[in-house]
């Protein structure tokens, strides 16, 4: 059973003292209308919903703020973070709930009663208003969060429990809402007692799996931010840490923690975070990613050593970390060899373990292998994939074989974008240039080849790509370029216009 | 003489011993290139699990870049090879195209590509990859003048590459020598193909090579063809006589001694 607590955290701040009431407004069908309010703005009998030309009139002394909703939801992202620390599965309720499932978590707290004190506490701490319950299923703890904070309903009695709560604690549309109140049923239990066809004849099905998931009879599971990590291991501190040597042994005794649980199923990870809970809240994530499942403590320990110093934003720890939370987020089996025999096992992996290290540093996408592609295209016919992932696929991976007692026939390098360059010298028609200027130098011809043209893929394109004539040609110096014209000589010059000339790039530059 | 001094000069003796034995010359492996002359002057070739480095000359590093992808593969043997490059080389000089490294008879399989966003990284993950002694051979390849590739850090790299014995090459391009650990220096330019009918092939590497620099050995001035078939260096006989237009003859010592190059300022 799912034990759901759901915090419903209201925008407004709790009451001042001898402050004006301030309200929260934003635009809705073109009318400025209340989305939030203070407790002496509910005093003076304002309410959400309310214009706001309606609550200058009642209340003139208001204080007024505009709704940011960004903003809102960036707070409400903040406090989810921090409410990883009592359980992983957090789901948000926009526009300012929390679904949490705590289902087997409260032991580790002293109980449910002591977690939802301890939930609220620091909120209540930081400023915000909270208002709790603890039940069965999620619709029945939102149900009755919005009446009443703090409830607790044991497995099995959510009906009595909500049966007292008006109808609009169910949060169903206001149509919905305005109907039950028509049909003069005032509270949940009244809905409850009616027939479910007749409920559902006049509301709708929709409706009535609601009705029954608050009553506790059907569940709806709840989305979570995160997926569910396959393994966690987490410290407690009584007294926050904040030294960097502190925080890397807690890191390595966490790694040989993590091992030790994984080892038992055969697991290894392919991508680990370690969480780091502020004392103040603030709560930062580090994630790396392996090329193949990590057994060892102690390349854990290294890939995050690696992944800190080369952190832009270095890790701040503040007044310190609380709470120190590994997880593997992606775990696979692992592949048991012989290693002793076979070297080239062993060689492998140490590769694809100086692999992960560059990438905790430089980042996954930095680090790349190679695959052939089936095309003409020269700048398509390579795929450059991360390291990580394909290392495997490009060591087997099949590359067209070269003709023999041929010169290379394709350049070692090559310009992401082919550079244009100024032929000075007029040239007979189909053939490459005399001479060039490019980069400011000029290249006198003295060898070429060609033309190899090479049509663009038209049925891979939208726009219509010029068909290139290729050219290999070596200057005076012995450098040995690859040209090549954009379009065929009789398109690219206008024969009434003398002053178009073909447009000549510089592709690559051989060996 | 007193016992205790004998002893002393008997320990220090040891010392020097030792030394010597872990010296480049007593135990490292040496690769031959396939250039008889080359391989002569470098007493038996390329000696692994050391520093080399290669200057390209002028602004293109084509030619150095084919040139160390020989080398490379010469002494990796079937190894992986790592290919660190600064981001910036790319942009000036063309990213290294695997169509083109097959072309030259090279496996692209076997190569890891590191594109790293500058000289610092370029260089701590260069030292990180020597210490993996399952990889042939790590190639790092710097654009320009730098503060950062020191003595310091030319003797960080030879003790890492000698520790496993994986090969340290460094192609510079746009940059003049300093003073280093390196094993061998070596400036690279193209050099024009053999004159053949134009209807026969041409357009192999050929590269023009200067041994600048050779701790233990003569230095020297070849040009080299790279086979892309067999995989190696060989000798290109016709630049010798005095058919070739170059100044061949013209003595290392003649050339100026820093190939300066001076850096246009890009806009933006």
């Amino acid at each position: 059973m799912s034990r759901s607590a759901a915090p419903a955290d209201s925008q407004s701040t709790s009451a001042r003292t001898g402050t004006s009431p301030r309200i929260v407004v934003a635009k809705q069908s073109n009318v400025l209308v209340i989305t939030a309010l203070d407790d002496a703005a509910a005093r003076v009998g304002l309410a959400i919903g309310q214009p706001l030309a309606n609550a200058r009139a009642i209340c003139p002394g208001i204080e007024v703020f505009d709704a940011d909703e960004t903003a809102d939801a960036k707070t409400l992202n903040g406090i989810a973070d921090w409410c990883d620390r009592f359980t992983p599965l957090v789901a948000l309720d926009p526009p300012h709930g929390l679904l949490l499932d705590i289902t087997g978590c409260t032991h580790l707290f002293g109980g449910e009663a002591a977690l939802m004190k301890s939930l609220c506490g620091t909120l209540a701490r930081q400023g915000f208003d909270v208002s709790a319950a603890i039940a069965s299923t999620p619709a029945c703890a939102r149900a009755l969060t919005r009446h009443v904070h703090g409830c607790i309903v044991a497995p099995g009695e959510e009906a009595e429990a909500v049966a007292p709560l008006p109808v609009f604690t169910l949060g169903a549309d206001d149509a919905i809402t305005r109907g039950l109140r028509r049909a003069g049923l005032k509270t949940i239990g009244d809905v409850a007692a009616r027939g479910r066809h007749e409920i559902a004849a006049r509301f709708g099905s929709a409706f009535t799996a609601l009705l029954e998931q608050v009553l506790g009879q059907g569940d709806a599971p709840i989305n979570p931010r995160k997926p569910l990590p396959d393994y966690i291991v987490e410290k407690r501190f009584a007294e926050p840490i904040a030294t960097d040597g502190t925080i890397a042994m807690t890191l390595a005794s966490l790694a040989r923690m993590l091992i030790a649980t994984m080892e038992k199923q055969g697991k290894g990870a392919r991508q680990l975070e370690a969480s780091f809970f502020r004392t103040d809240g603030a709560v930062r994530v580090i994630a790396v990613q392996t090329g193949r499942p990590v057994t060892k403590g102690e390349i854990i320990d290294r890939l995050f050593r690696e992944r800190l110093d080369a952190l832009a934003d270095p890790l701040d720890p503040g007044f310190g970390f609380d709470l120190v939370r590994l997880s593997a987020v992606r775990t696979e089996f692992v592949v048991q060899e012989q290693r002793d025999l076979d070297a080239h096992v062993r060689d492998n992996d140490e590769i694809a373990a100086l692999i992960d290290r560059i990438a905790a540093r430089i980042g996954s996408h930095r680090v790349g292998v190679h695959l052939p592609l089936d095309t003409h295209t020269p700048e398509r016919a390579v795929l450059s994939l991360p390291a990580q992932q394909h290392l495997v696929a490009a060591m087997l991976a099949e590359w067209p074989s070269r003709t023999e007692d041929e010169p290379p026939l394709r350049p070692l390098r090559m310009f992401a974008r082919p550079e244009p360059i100024k032929v000075a010298l007029a040239e007979v028609p189909d053939k490459p240039p005399r001479r060039f200027t490019w980069r400011q130098a000029i290249h006198t011809v003295v060898r070429a080849e060609g033309p190899e043209r090479i049509a663009m893929e038209w049925w891979k394109t939208q726009a219509m790509m010029p068909t290139r004539d290729y050219f290999r040609v070596e200057d005076e110096t012995g450098l040995r370029f690859w040209l090549y014209r954009d379009g065929l000589y009789d398109e690219a010059v206008d024969e009434n216009d003398l002053d178009t000339e073909p447009k000549w790039f510089v592709h690559g530059l051989f060996a | 003489m007193s016992g205790a001094h004998t002893r002393t000069l008997a320990g220090l003796r040891d010392d020097i011993a030792r030394i010597e034995a872990n010296g480049p010359s007593g135990m490292l492996g040496r690769t031959a290139l396939g250039h008889a002359e080359a391989d002569a002057v470098l007493q038996g070739g390329l000696a692994r699990g050391a520093l080399h480095e290669v200057f390209a000359e002028g602004r293109h590093s084509a030619a150095a870049a084919g040139f160390i992808a020989g080398l490379a593969h010469r002494v990796s043997a079937d190894r992986p090879l790592l290919w660190v490059r600064q981001d910036f080389a790319a942009v000036e000089c063309g990213a290294l195209s695997m169509s083109g490294w097959r072309e030259l008879g090279l496996d692209p399989r076997r190569l890891v590509m590191v594109h790293a966003p500058d000289v610092e990284s370029a260089l701590r993950t260069t030292a990180d990859a020597l210490a993996c002694d399952a990889l042939g051979a790590v190639v790092m390849e710097i654009w320009g003048e730098t503060r950062l590739l020191d003595l310091v850090a030319s003797r960080r790299l030879t003790l890492a590459a000698r520790a496993s014995g994986v090969t340290a090459l460094l192609l510079r391009v746009a940059a003049a020598p300093l003073s280093s650990t390196a094993e061998t220096r070596w400036t690279v330019r193209p050099a024009r193909s053999p004159p053949r009918p134009e209807w026969q092939a041409w357009g192999a590497p050929v590269l023009e090579t200067q041994l600048v620099r050779n701790r233990h050995g003569l230095t020297g001035h070849w040009f080299m063809e790279w086979k892309c078939d067999e995989c190696l260096f060989r000798d290109v006989s016709f630049h010798r006589g005095a058919t070739h237009p170059q100044s061949v003859a013209a003595a290392p010592a003649d050339r100026p001694d820093h190939p300066r190059v001076v850096a246009l300022s890009r806009a933006g």
